[in-house]
């Protein structure tokens, strides 16, 4: 017993921090972009439907190295994006915890976007109908109408959004490398650890995330059904 | 003139071409369904945009294709309540109410709304912890709260069973009256219209055929759609004879008619299910000049019932050569042919208690019941 409390205090819990903090971000931002862009989407016309869609999706069906190369390919310093983003602004993405966030958020963008889409599409086209003879305005009518009206559907991109973004692997790798109480999150300590043969450590952190991701998921459940409880079950 | 409607739009296989004005009264669109009433409404309320056409509510241009006028919905002032009324589900009855009333709403006047439409004790509930009736009250309430020019109802009873439909069209009619605002009722309830409404027009396949006062529009409709749409059960082509006599091809009889001057204008004929008589007698009385002189009948029809109140007006005479029987809770429906070859016709009766029904050898029809059809 003592040995498993020393050696819990003798843990380095940076890893856990940056995990959720780069979740906790990654999430927000593909949170408003997602319904930004799944509004716009679902107003388009089909061959801007089409390609739009495509586009937005593409990073999930691709293996995360894959977006992990366009990345480095934008953001490098030795590119020209990246090294006028680092002279102009003093901005620098690759190995930095901001590397984290937009790999993450690039990654688990498609899943908010996905599932916020299907949700407006779903929703009855009368109730819009009737917002707009009532004389709400577009803006009006989208927060107050459309999203409730897509809640579940919603919530459960954000979820899925939020799981996806703390677990994000290889585009993290890539393009923020594996700085120890930097860039360094669960899912590349345990891949490092491993390396090592250090067993113990890797399942501690897998551990733990496990925790972490059915305690978000059982809690926004909780939170989604209560809000739904004027919508009929069945 | 409040409303002036003249729209065209393709739809699918037909052209809608709708045009119509409307004064400060409830105006009914009559229709099969999928014939465009709908979408007439939706056009009005800026939801569809028509092909072509004009739209102006209160001297307001709506929409105009040639000066390329197209209000968005919100600034219409258009009110519509939705056949399945399109209540905010994600919003209480109060909240619903309020979406219509502004950024700031007058809490008072939400409150008014709420005791006007018996609503009281139902502010948080949510709609789908309301009744059919109670949802209805409150989209009435949600429209009538965004003070609207014009209220488009779409099928508005469509969603309720029988029983509960009387006691909201009651409560409606008593509503629409004391808001007193241009309605535009759509529906293919003729029992509905003729019950709510103070002008008819049908539209069939598209097309706007008449506008009529509601009695005028039931007891003698000018068209096959509109006959069919009335509810008149047997319509049959017809070739004219002369002045007082047509040919039934469907039913193979001729059918003596009210002197027609302009008799070649008669495509067609229609006879309503319950104006048989099994008595002889009976359909030679003129008892139905009364009746007719109730609706604002135009001054041909009241000089017709002149002559015939001095000579008896004639019977027609139906022989009954096939017959079935079908039984309903409180009537007959029976259908018979005069001979083998021909087209059914259908002949309702009332039930009453303890008497059988006896079919007779012969029917009677009064030959002012006979409707003269143009099809146009």
């Amino acid at each position: 017993m003592e040995q498993v409390i020393t050696y819990i205090e003798g843990l380095d819990w940076s890893p856990l921090l940056i995990s959720l903090k780069t979740g906790v971000v990654a999430t927000i931002i593909s949170f408003f972009l997602g319904i930004f862009a799944a509004r716009k989407v679902v107003k388009a016309g089909p061959k801007v439907k089409a390609l739009a869609d495509g586009i937005l999706t593409l990073p999930m069906v691709l293996p995360p190295t894959v977006a992990g190369f366009f990345l480095l390919l934008i953001f490098s310093l030795r590119r020209p994006f990246g090294s006028y983003l680092y002279g102009t602004f003093d901005i620098k993405v690759v190995q930095t915890w901001l590397g984290c966030i937009l790999a993450a958020t690039v990654i688990a963008f498609p899943l908010m976007y996905r599932n916020a889409r299907a949700a407006f599409e779903q929703v009855d086209v009368n109730l819009i109908y009737a917002a707009r003879t009532l004389g709400m305005s577009e803006t009006t009518l989208f927060w107050k109408v459309v999203v409730p009206a897509a809640g579940p559907g919603i919530a459960s991109g954000t979820i899925l959004t939020f799981a996806r973004a703390l677990g994000e692997y290889g585009a993290t790798s890539m393009l923020a490398g594996n700085i120890p109480g930097k860039t360094s999150t669960i899912s590349q300590r345990i891949a490092m650890v491993i390396q090592d043969g250090d067993y113990a450590t890797a399942g501690f952190w897998v551990v733990i995330i496990l925790i972490i991701a059915f305690l978000i998921i059982f809690l926004m459940n909780l939170i989604t059904s209560k809000g739904m409880k004027n919508i009929r079950r069945w | 003139m409040v409303l002036q409607v003249q729209i065209k739009k393709k739809l699918g296989e037909f052209q809608l071409d709708v045009s119509f004005e409307m004064e400060q009264e409830v105006f009914a669109i009559l229709g099969a369904s999928g014939c465009g009433k709908s979408m007439t409404l939706k056009c009005i309320a800026g939801i569809e945009t028509p092909d072509e056409g004009r739209i102006v509510l209160n001297n307001r241009v709506l929409y105009d294709s040639q000066k390329k006028i197209n209000l968005p919905p919100q600034k219409r002032k258009v009110g519509y309540m939705f056949q399945d009324y399109a209540l905010f589900p994600s919003m209480t009855v109060e909240k619903n109410i309020m979406a219509g009333m502004g950024k700031k709403p007058d809490i008072k006047l939400v409150q008014r709304y709420i005791q006007q439409f018996c609503l009281t004790g139902l502010e948080k509930h949510y709609p789908a912890q309301l009744s059919g009736g109670q949802k209805q009250r409150v989209a009435m309430a949600r429209m009538i709260a965004s003070e609207p020019d014009l209220l488009l109802l779409d099928e508005p009873f469509s969603a309720l069973d029988t029983y509960l439909k009387w006691e909201m069209e009651q409560e409606m009619r008593d509503v629409l009256a004391k808001v007193g605002k241009p309605v535009l009722f759509v529906s293919h309830n003729r029992d509905e219209v003729y019950r709510m409404c103070h002008k008819v027009s049908c539209i069939n396949n598209g097309r706007m055929e008449v506008v009529e006062p509601v009695k005028e529009f039931f007891h003698n409709p000018k068209t096959r759609a509109a006959a069919i749409l009335s509810g008149c059960k047997n319509i049959s082509t017809a070739e004219v004879i002369d002045e007082t006599h047509v040919k039934a091809v469907g039913w193979n009889i001729i059918l003596t008619i009210p002197y027609q001057s302009e008799a070649g204008r008669i495509k067609s004929v229609g006879i309503r299910a319950h104006n048989f008589h099994k008595d002889r007698e009976e359909a030679k009385k003129n008892i139905s000049s009364e009746n007719r002189l109730q609706g604002n009948v135009v001054q041909k029809n009241i000089e017709q019932e002149n002559i015939a109140q001095e000579s008896m007006i004639e019977e027609n005479v139906f022989q009954i050569k096939e017959y079935r029987i079908l039984e309903d809770p409180f009537e007959w429906n029976i259908s018979f042919r005069v001979d083998e070859q021909s087209g059914w016709i259908q002949w309702k009766i009332a039930k009453r208690e303890g008497e059988p029904l006896e079919i007779p050898k012969e029917l009677y029809l009064k030959s002012t019941d006979v409707l003269l059809l143009e099809e146009r």
